[in-house]
């Protein structure tokens, strides 16, 4: 071994101790962040963890049996709670396609190369950022304060919030758009529109198509919450059942058991039709 | 475009072909413009059913304009209260009307000028001046208006408009209440109360309140104090004092929205952080190329879709009920449909590793330890901590919205102080940290992905 190789080998090794340090050094923070958060949060809780730990069945348990009991109502409850969950779907429904649209002229007025007023991509930006920071509840509240409780509300909020949240991610795609499309319409006298719709929109639709169906499903599931705060659907129909308490539980089970099917059906629909979008028809191999 | 259909048709056989070809070319665009139409006309058909499915004419005008007017006027104002209550004979000076803000009854702010039993005079905004007078009688001298009496009589509150004027749309009249609206004051009597409001820019007492010594007091003198006057609390320097009038706060309760903010992240943190090191090694054994064995695989991926598909609103009806109310139930139930969602993200980025780093370890002569540590991890690390960091950031904003719902962190102070519908001051004050904050949080993760995932 020559000298440089010793050298070498020797600086390789520091390195890697050096390395092994730094790890070592983040596991620990990590593991202290972890067990002081864990101790704070379980103080500051009404019930402990390890108190609570072995009654998280009991719930489930309590309904169940009580649907059980009761299972010929069954399919009457889950008739009954169909039209609020259509109502939680069309909630989600509209504000994708509203907060979608929207969203587009965000993403268009924000991205480089694309902007009318280039000056003004930074102002559009804060824009988004403040409107995918402010969580869908808060103006939720403030919207039944002014409206009433009801869809509207929610819709309005959940429509707020994926203007901020699509328009991101939909600038992000735009920004990697090839322009030469958008140059050769340009040379041939197109204006600023035709630009945009036939040079920016057939290159970007498949991946944005991809990340409204992705917000549809996170909106299905923010629609469902807001509905328990008072604006609507499926939610406001768990909340009062829930407040019934004992003897409406063959409902709460309706509900719960139409939540989930709607959600898992909406998953996987959505999944594949993105992975046709994106990844152009095929469905990766291997995948169940 | 050099060829011409001549050339083409020069090849026998060729004809049908190209008609066929130039028919299906026209079909498919037909088809193409038919569908750029039909999308328009679809949803134009859906928003019109959603119209009348959310009876949005009916929402519509039932809205509450002068809620939006008020809410929008405490967002970044206060007022004042000048208050006589007619069954106690008293007349009050408190700011936004609460007890903790009252000002001593010897000490009312400049514009108030206090008299003997109910005489009071208001200045206010504008050049107009209100004046509280015996037996329920109040005098409100508007500019270019002219001077409104109302008074109380009997029952009844009565109006006497200056003469020759007509009713104002800023002035509403009913047999038991007349309120005057001026936007930067308000005037209202009842039977039992006469009250004026007038109203100032930005929130008030929101350092100190009345009680501790810095209120009132300019930026450049409260420097003063803090650097070199003379200590006003002898046991502590001045600096500590204003620090600890401001975080004690008992109008604004500063350390408790602290600690509420606190509990939010707090709740992102574990809720991300325990998600990802619960599906870490269940990914492993959902993984295809690592788990060959089918029935464990196949029931973990339901497993991740059944958490998943429990949606948080339920994880958190369930877990309130073994846990209560706080910030550990919200940590317990963003964890709990997390772990299903990093579960299938690490299972499928599991698959999708190189197989050759794997290899390569392997011909060294590693046991499957050392292939995971040396050949997986490498790869696997990037996409992991990059999701994790995102989550925590997403997860941020979550927390608020399940803490609403458990009663936990900044949700509960924000659903509390929208339920009151009058402190709009302090739910500007909460969103504005949740939105610095949640911002804060993608700065800093995107800048954690940057340093460590790409650079």
């Amino acid at each position: 071994m020559s000298a440089t190789d010793i050298q070498m080998t020797e600086n390789y090794l520091a390195q890697t101790r050096r390395k092994r340090l730094y790890g070592g050094l983040i596991l620990v923070i990590f593991v202290a962040l972890m067990a002081s958060g864990f101790t704070v949060a379980d103080d500051r809780n009404a019930g402990g963890f390890f108190e609570g730990f072995h009654r998280i069945l009991d719930f489930p348990k309590e309904i169940l049996a009580e649907a059980l009991t009761k299972w010929r109502n069954l399919p009457a409850r889950l008739w009954a709670a169909v039209p609020a969950l259509i109502e939680t779907l069309n909630v989600a429904a509209v504000s994708t396609v509203v907060g979608g649209i929207g969203a587009m002229v965000l993403a268009v007025l924000s991205t480089r190369g694309l902007a009318p007023w280039p000056r003004l991509i930074p102002v559009f930006r804060r824009m988004m950022d403040v409107m995918r920071a402010l969580p869908e509840i808060v103006t939720a509240l403030v919207l039944i304060y002014l409206l009433g409780g009801g869809p509207v509300a929610g819709m309005l909020a959940i429509t707020l919030h994926s203007f901020g949240a699509l328009g991101k991610l939909f600038s992000e795609v735009a920004e990697n758009s090839d322009l030469k499309p958008v140059e050769g319409l340009q040379s041939v006298g197109a204006g600023w529109f035709q630009r945009i719709w036939l040079g920016v929109i057939p290159q970007v639709a498949p991946n944005w198509s991809s990340y409204a169906l992705l917000r549809f499903e996170i909106n299905i599931r923010a629609s469902a919450i807001l509905g328990f705060v008072g604006a609507g659907g499926i939610g406001y129909d768990l909340k009062t059942a829930l407040q019934w308490g004992t003897g409406r539980y063959d409902s709460v089970v309706a509900i719960f058991a139409l939540l989930f099917a709607t959600i898992v059906v909406v998953d996987t629909i959505s999944d594949r039709a993105r992975a046709r979008l994106v990844r152009g028809g095929k469905l990766d191999e291997g995948r169940i | 475009m050099s060829l011409s259909t001549t050339d083409l048709q020069g090849a026998t056989g060729a004809k049908p072909d190209l008609a066929a070809r130039t028919h299906a070319l026209v079909t498919n665009f037909r088809w193409r413009k038919r569908r750029a139409l039909a999308v328009p006309l679809v949803l134009l058909a859906y928003g019109i059913y959603i119209v009348f499915a959310f009876d949005l004419a009916t929402v519509l005008g039932h809205a509450k304009p002068d809620h939006a007017r008020v809410l929008l006027r405490d967002f970044w104002s206060y007022k004042t209260q000048v208050a006589y209550e007619a069954r106690s004979d008293e007349t009050v000076v408190a700011i936004e009307g609460e007890r903790r803000g009252t000002y001593p009854a010897d000490a009312p702010p400049e514009w108030v000028h206090r008299g003997t039993g109910q005489h009071t005079e208001i200045d206010l905004p504008g050049g107009a001046h209100v004046s509280y007078l015996a037996d329920r009688v109040a005098k409100l001298a508007i500019p270019d208006f002219g001077l409104v009496t109302v008074s109380v009589e009997g029952r009844d509150v009565k109006l006497d408009l200056p003469p020759g004027r007509a009713m104002p749309e800023w002035i509403s009249v009913s047999n038991t209440r007349v309120s005057v609206d001026q936007g930067d004051w308000r005037f209202s009597m009842t039977r039992n109360r006469t009250e004026t409001f007038r109203y100032f820019p930005g929130w008030e007492l929101f350092f100190f309140t009345l009680d501790s010594p810095f209120h009132g007091k300019s930026p450049g003198q409260l420097a003063a104090l803090a650097l070199w006057k003379d200590r006003v609390n002898p046991d502590m320097p001045n600096i500590q004092a204003m620090a600890s009038d401001f975080w004690h706060n008992n109008m604004w309760h500063h350390s408790a929205v602290a600690w509420a903010m606190l509990e939010t992240v707090l709740m992102a943190f574990l809720g991300t952080m325990g998600a990802g090191m619960i599906a870490l090694p269940l990914a492993f054994l959902a993984a295809t190329n690592f788990t060959p064995l089918n029935a464990i695989r196949l029931s973990l991926r339901r497993f991740f879709d059944f958490l998943r598909g429990v949606d948080g609103l339920i994880w958190t009806v369930i877990l309130s009920r073994a846990f209560g109310p706080g910030p550990l139930t919200g940590s317990l139930a963003i964890l709990m449909t997390d772990t299903g969602t990093f579960g299938k993200m690490f299972s499928e980025a599991l698959e999708n590793i190189d197989g050759k780093q794997v290899e390569g370890v392997n011909s060294t002569g590693a046991n499957g330890l050392q292939r995971a540590r040396f050949g997986v991890i490498p790869q696997l690390a990037p996409v992991i901590l990059s999701q994790l960091l995102y989550y925590l950031e997403s997860n941020t904003r979550s927390a608020t919205v399940i803490g609403a719902l458990v009663g936990g962190g900044i949700g509960l102070l924000l659903t509390q102080a929208i339920i009151t519908q009058k402190d709009w001051e302090e739910v500007c004050y909460y969103v504005i940290l949740i939105v610095l904050t949640v911002m804060a949080m993608d700065t800093i993760s995107g800048w954690l992905r940057r340093r460590f995932i790409k650079g």
